[in-house]
């Protein structure tokens, strides 16, 4: 168990991360991911405001679906990547990182500027349990009348799963089709165990509860930002490869002229995926190597279990961010080979 | 309860040594292992590197971190562990067995009294866990 974002949390469980994370790929895995936050915002100005402190466009919403957005500080860079709801036009939910709920928090309330929302920290009455893998769905199916092949990809349902209010969302963090369950946080223990049993969980092909690790593997493969490494206050959406939730076209929002202007020049370094192409394994904060000289770094450094290879994210200068091009990764002294790689990684079968 | 054989020397960085005439055989344990998780990548040296005791000799890596080996003896590496290169898992299968790491020349065959005894280990991982 370690500490991750004030909050105790296994790095694995008995099968080891391996096997959760093929499991997962193969069948399913289920994530205890309840320490993510939650702010309710509510109110006639609601979009409105979601609208001006994230890049995403939040009026393209229409009720019970989500998208995937940034908090962006005025320089265009990352107060926190999430997840932003819609109940209605004047309800909103967004879904935030564990380690900067309380960021989040303090920056959302302190944009205010008059308008008319009511803003709440739910992150304590919520539990969220993601169900992740080709199975994901006929497993939650046995728990809920829900018709959950009715739910699209980024859209989310209200129902009742065993019996307990919850919403639904067709969202995760690992690349699979799979379903993220939000409850009251007292039903975790409940969710959690009933997933189990519906999934079969003692099985070789059943659910398998995954830890920290897994996780991270899973969403590396699938090419997914991690905030902390991949994102923070020092990158631009742009540099991170997240120019696709970066509407310039909607209005005014933080940063909205700065990340126009880097747009218009050019980024000067960018995130790019490599593979080790020789032994070792990248590491978070190696330096990235070019010519004999230190030109970028990793952000986020791991073996990949199912595609059996040593991956990683890194920022490197614009004129070395090519496909193809070759790198070396300085893994505590030792220079290893490695070549930048299209991301995502992994990408499942449709 | 993770195994602890009674015929092997042990070091509190949780290496055992097996002793077979001026050769010493060096891994890491049973417990070292479990916590860890999957190994997926062993560092080992070179045959004729030449270590202290004490010394970290390579790595064994987990999907998630890097921990340091060290041997609990001086010695010259006579031979390392091939198979680990591509089988890295051998360390959490056979930790004592076919997941040995390297064979040691021992500079000072009477250095392994002075390491811990089967009991002594087990008392000790005993009281980490607590």
């Amino acid at each position: 168990m370690v500490d991750f974002g004030g909050w105790d949390m296994p790095v694995q469980y008995p099968a080891g991360t391996i096997e959760e994370h093929l499991r997962t790929r193969k069948h399913a895995g289920l994530f205890d991911v309840s320490h993510m936050g939650e702010v309710d915002v509510r109110g006639s100005d609601a979009i409105a405001f979601v609208n001006r402190i994230t890049s995403n466009d939040v009026s393209k919403l229409v009720d019970g679906q989500a998208q995937y957005s940034a908090l962006t500080t005025p320089q265009g860079t990352v107060v926190d990547d999430l997840v932003i709801c819609r109940f209605a036009a004047d309800h909103l939910l967004l879904v935030v990182n564990a380690s900067t709920t309380d960021k989040d928090w303090q920056w959302i309330t302190s944009n205010l500027a008059g308008e008319s929302v009511e803003l709440k920290n739910v992150s304590a009455d919520y539990c969220q349990l993601a169900l992740q893998g080709p199975d994901a769905q006929m497993i939650l199916q046995k728990l809920t009348d829900l018709p959950l092949a009715e739910i699209k990809y980024y859209h989310f349902s209200r129902g009742r799963v065993d019996g307990v209010d919850a919403i639904v969302s067709r969202t995760g963090y690992t690349g699979e089709d799979g379903f993220e369950v939000y409850a009251a946080s007292e039903r975790a223990e409940q969710l959690w165990n009933k997933i189990l049993e519906a999934g079969d969980t003692g099985s070789p092909t059943g659910v398998l509860p995954c830890g920290l690790a897994a996780r991270n593997t899973l969403r590396l493969e699938a090419g997914m930002a991690l905030y902390g490494n991949d994102i923070d206050e020092t990158t631009t959406l742009l540099e991170a490869n997240l120019g696709w939730i970066c509407k310039l076209d909607k209005g005014e929002f933080n940063g909205r002229d700065a990340l126009a202007q880097q747009k218009q020049e050019g980024v000067k370094r960018k995130l790019v995926g490599f593979e080790i192409t020789e032994r070792g394994i990248a590491r978070d904060h190696q330096d990235v190597i070019v010519n004999g000289e230190r030109v970028g770094h990793v952000t986020s450094g791991s073996p990949a279990p199912f595609l059996k290879k040593n991956i990683g994210l890194a920022y490197v200068p614009i004129e070395h961010a090519k496909v193809g091009q070759e790198i070396r990764i300085d893994v505590r002294g030792k220079l290893v080979g490695a070549q930048i790689v299209k991301t995502p990684f992994y990408k499942r079968a449709k | 309860m993770a195994n602890v054989p009674e015929d092997l020397h042990y070091s509190k960085d949780h290496e055992w040594v097996r002793v077979d005439g001026e050769v010493a055989v060096i891994g890491i344990t049973d417990y070292a292992q479990n916590s860890l998780g999957d190994v997926v990548y062993v560092e080992l040296p070179k045959a004729g590197d030449e270590f202290a005791a004490n010394e970290s000799f390579g790595s064994v890596e987990s999907v998630k971190a890097v921990s340091e080996v060290f041997t609990p003896i001086a010695g010259v590496v006579a031979q390392i562990n091939e198979s680990l290169a591509d089988e890295p898992e051998t360390v959490n299968s056979d930790p004592y067995g076919k997941g040995w790491m390297i064979q040691l020349k021992m500079s000072n065959a009477g250095e392994v009294d002075s390491l811990l005894t089967a009991a002594e280990y087990e008392d000790f991982t005993k009281a980490e866990t607590e």
